[in-house]
């Protein structure tokens, strides 16, 4: 799907919903709908020969749900583990998924017109994965395609999907 | 098609499939409704393949259960609407209103002959003459006029007529023991039918009088027979046998007296008996209390003739409704889950508050422990849901043993055990193959000739028992055959021709396992049926699989067995879990040999790399869970060295691991469904403190030693 198209997408779907966090310095957002619940940072069991962005699995009231830390995902320059720690639970389709973030702050409305393509960057995100920046006055919010960054191949987690 | 169901059902005639009927009323009354709804919206100008492929499925699912379970006047009808439907999907018809409305009719028809048979009701079945004449036509192609009765559209009404036709073989029947002394002795009975094989099922009824016993018996077996076999516990004369279709609507309420008058505290000796055909009553036995009771009000009477099969409550067979429900698997798994949660939270609590003083919070403790009990019974409710009994697995086999020795010119007696042992559904699944290929095993290489069993002076005919109980937390199905057995030096030679290491010293039960080696067969002859399918290998691997272990024991000339031990279910399973650093890993007791302790000297290296280890004059493997696992060590020392040995597909590897932990039930999570597969892990588990544990596949890890 090309860029032009998924602002089309977006802007025709009108106004949505999105929970933002922030990752070191920078303020990403993600589709509200996408998120199962919020929880705290519990050690996850390490799982062997897995990249060292996914942490481990942990208990999720008996499911065994995998834990990204997207800091050490997107090569943030530090990630460190208090009871602060936020792990934002993601229901992907069929899929249930941890993500570990620094904080998270807000659930915010986006209106269409807000939303801009986001310029081809070098970056360590899959730029297919940023369905755009939004821009909040002064702030600028990084869209993630949650469910592409997930299933991207390197995440590791993928397993027939389609 | 409809005449080979028929002659299963036939070769059966010993195997009681009344307990199958339940299950075939559901889904041919599923089927009809899917059938009926599809036929409605079906659009006969457009009607596409999948809505026709679909509709005479419907149809042929019916027909093959019908015609199965020996209700023909089902089979024939749906075979006719079968025939129609066929050339109808294979447009050589093209579909009109006037088929549709003879489908539907046809439907209704089915469905109310099966709740006929459902109900074991008596009375005219409703004519399906006119119908099967109406189909056949149009299924010739005639177009012949709606009849002036089409009323159809309207949801069907199931008038279910009473009429005789009773299910072949099977009776039903209602049977009063007593006035006894001592009631227990009835009890017995009950026994007799759990012992021997293919007597039928009994069930004990409420009895409205202390010293009498009201069982309902499904059997094949005559009145005669019956009474002969409950003469060995209480006398001919306090036995009373009514058939519980009998009670049909040609005598409804001299029925009805019946059956309410044997309730009645003292019938008056000597009033007349009801002379009923088809009472399986016995003219003159003094003790009889089945008689004209003056008190029965024929008010009561009626009541009770209007529903006999509730009052009789027969068998499953016996209730119009339906007594169990049909759930998707992933509601039942999501149950199990939800239960495994709350007993981990449980026992989390159960910790916690163990520190308590219970002279200070006493009720909060009082509540525990009632928690306690409440989640263990809860749990164990609801691992029951997916238990079905093994009889759904050895009903498959009568039949396949009686081709397979008409086939080989043998003689062989199938007898079956324990078939209401009860067993994880998705084992049962699992199960079926490895079982199939071992009673074929047990006919093809086992049981000899007739001329050769005369020969060693056994009775000509073999026999093949196939038991299955429980023992402890699991489950044992055995395959015993009185064959010709093993041959220990049939079976050293032969691996010392594949070049396997054996020697005359080892024990028997090691020469026994060599046949699960891969290609190892004792056939001199490679048959077509030992040639076909699963081999022993297979079979063996396909129980590991299942955290299973198969035995195997054998006398040349007398026989063998192969004891095959399943956990009870796949989500539960015994494991042993170990820690290596400060992470825990589970192991599959089933697959774990020994521990012991090694000092570092007792490894030796082989090419600079492989470790081997020395256990009492075998070497074996050493596989680091440390390095396979690349487990980090935060500084800390290893108190000691701890070796697990493991097998799996007949290999041993020795692990090493720091420390034994202890042995617990786990309940085995996917780790697929949201992660992905890991190597060398088979699953994963929740311990009491809530975190996750790795179950390690052994299997991998005993073949990742072999490169």
């Amino acid at each position: 799907m090309g860029m032009m198209e998924k602002m089309d997408e977006l802007a025709s779907s009108g106004a949505r919903e999105y929970l933002t966090f922030r990752l070191d310095q920078e303020e990403y957002g993600i589709d509200i709908l996408k998120v199962q619940e919020i929880r705290g940072y519990e050690r996850p069991t390490r799982v062997a020969n897995a990249p060292n962005f996914i942490k481990g699995v942990v208990n999720l009231r008996g499911t065994i749900v995998p834990i990204v830390d997207m800091r050490l995902k997107f090569n943030c320059s530090k990630a460190d583990y208090n009871s602060f720690t936020v792990v934002i639970i993601l229901n992907l389709r069929n899929r249930i998924v941890g993500i570990v973030v620094d904080s998270v702050s807000d659930v915010m409305e986006l209106p269409p017109e807000s939303l801009k393509a986001a310029p081809e960057i070098d970056s360590v995100i899959d730029s297919g994965a940023v369905m755009g920046l939004g821009s909040l006055g002064d702030r600028m919010l990084i869209l993630l395609d949650i469910e592409r960054l997930m299933d991207g191949q390197e995440m590791g987690l993928v397993s027939g999907l389609d | 098609m409809a005449e080979t169901h028929q002659d299963s059902s036939g070769s059966g005639g010993d195997f009681d499939l009344s307990q199958f009927y339940q299950i075939f009323f559901e889904e041919a009354g599923e089927n009809l409704d899917q059938m009926e709804q599809m036929l409605l919206n079906l659009n006969l100008e457009t009607a596409d393949d999948e809505e026709l492929n679909g509709i005479f499925r419907c149809a042929h699912s019916v027909k093959g259960g019908a015609a199965t379970f020996g209700f023909t006047d089902v089979a024939e009808l749906t075979h006719q609407m079968e025939s129609l439907l066929d050339r109808l999907r294979r447009h050589e018809l093209q579909p009109n209103a006037a088929m549709v409305d003879v489908l539907l009719e046809s439907a209704d028809a089915s469905r109310s002959l099966l709740a006929r048979h459902q109900s074991g009701e008596g009375g005219d079945a409703p004519p399906t003459g006119d119908l099967v004449r109406r189909i056949s036509d149009l299924a010739a192609g005639n177009a012949s006029p709606p009849p002036a009765t089409v009323a159809v559209a309207a949801p069907p009404v199931v008038v279910p007529k009473p009429a005789p036709p009773k299910v072949a073989g099977v009776r039903s029947l209602q049977i009063e023991i007593g006035p006894l002394d001592r009631p227990d002795q009835a009890d017995a009975i009950q026994e007799l039918f759990r012992d021997i094989p293919g007597l039928g099922e009994i069930k004990a009824l409420a009895s409205e009088r202390a010293n009498m016993r009201v069982f309902a018996v499904g059997t094949s077996s005559s009145d005669e027979d019956l009474l002969d076999l409950f003469a060995f516990h209480v006398s001919r004369e306090h036995i009373v046998i009514k058939e519980n279709d009998a009670a049909s609507a040609d005598a409804p309420s001299d029925t009805s007296v019946h059956v309410a008058s044997s309730y009645a505290d003292d019938p008056p000796p000597g009033a007349p008996l009801a002379p009923l055909p088809g009472f399986g009553f016995f003219d003159g036995s003094p003790g009889a209390p089945a008689v004209v009771g003056g008190g029965a009000s024929p008010v009561a009477g009626q009541s009770v003739a209007k529903v006999p099969a509730k009052t009789a409550a027969a068998g499953p067979a016996a209730q119009p409704e339906a007594a169990t429900i049909r759930v998707a698997i992933s509601k039942v798994d999501q149950l199990i889950n939800l239960v495994g949660e709350l007993v981990i939270t449980q026992a989390m609590l159960a910790q916690n508050s163990r520190a308590l003083d219970p002279a200070v919070y006493q009720q909060l403790l009082t509540g525990l422990a009632d928690l306690d009990r409440n989640t263990r019974d809860l749990q164990e409710s609801v691992m029951s849901i997916r238990m079905i009994p093994m009889s759904i697995v050895f009903s498959r086999f009568p039949r396949m043993l009686r081709d397979l020795a008409t086939k080989l010119g043998k003689k062989v007696d199938f007898v079956t055990q324990g078939e209401a042992t009860e067993l994880d559904k998705g084992l049962v699944e699992k199960i079926t193959d490895p079982l199939t290929h071992l009673v074929r095993n047990s006919c093809d290489h086992g049981v000899e000739m007739p001329a050769d069993r005369i020969a060693a002076g056994k009775s000509e005919t073999g026999t093949i028992t196939l038991s299955a109980s429980h023992q402890g937390g699991s489950i044992v199905i055995e395959v015993r055959d009185d064959g010709r057995g093993l041959s220990r030096e049939k079976i050293l030679s032969k691996a010392r021709e594949r070049g396997l290491d054996v020697s005359d010293q080892m024990s028997d039960a090691d020469v026994w396992q060599l046949i699960f080696a891969p290609g190892f067969s004792t056939a001199a002859v490679v048959t077509d049926v030992s040639g076909r399918g699963v081999g022993m290998d297979v079979v063996k691997k396909n129980i590991a699989a299942l955290n299973g272990t198969v035995e195997i024991d054998s006398s040349e000339g007398y026989g063998m067995k192969v004891s095959v031990r399943l956990p009870l279910t796949l989500a539960i399973m015994d494991g042993m879990s170990v820690g290596v650093g400060e992470e825990v890993y589970i192991l599959p007791l089933s697959s774990v040999v020994e521990s012991f302790q090694v000092k570092a000297d007792a490894v030796s290296t082989v090419g600079q790399g492989a470790q081997l280890v020395k256990v009492r004059e075998e070497y074996m493997p050493v596989i680091e869970l440390e390095k396979v696992f690349q487990i980090p060590r935060f500084g800390q020392e290893k108190s000691c060295d701890i070796m697990v040995v493991v097998e799996a597909d007949g290999s041993r590897v020795a692990l090493l691991v720091d420390e034994l932990l202890g042995q617990q039930q786990v309940v085995v999570k996917n780790l697929e469904s949201n992660y992905r597969k890991v190597p060398n892990v088979s699953g994963a588990t929740i311990l009491g403190d809530g975190k996750v544990a790795l179950i390690l596949d052994t299997g991998a890890l005993v073949r990742r030693s072999r490169h």
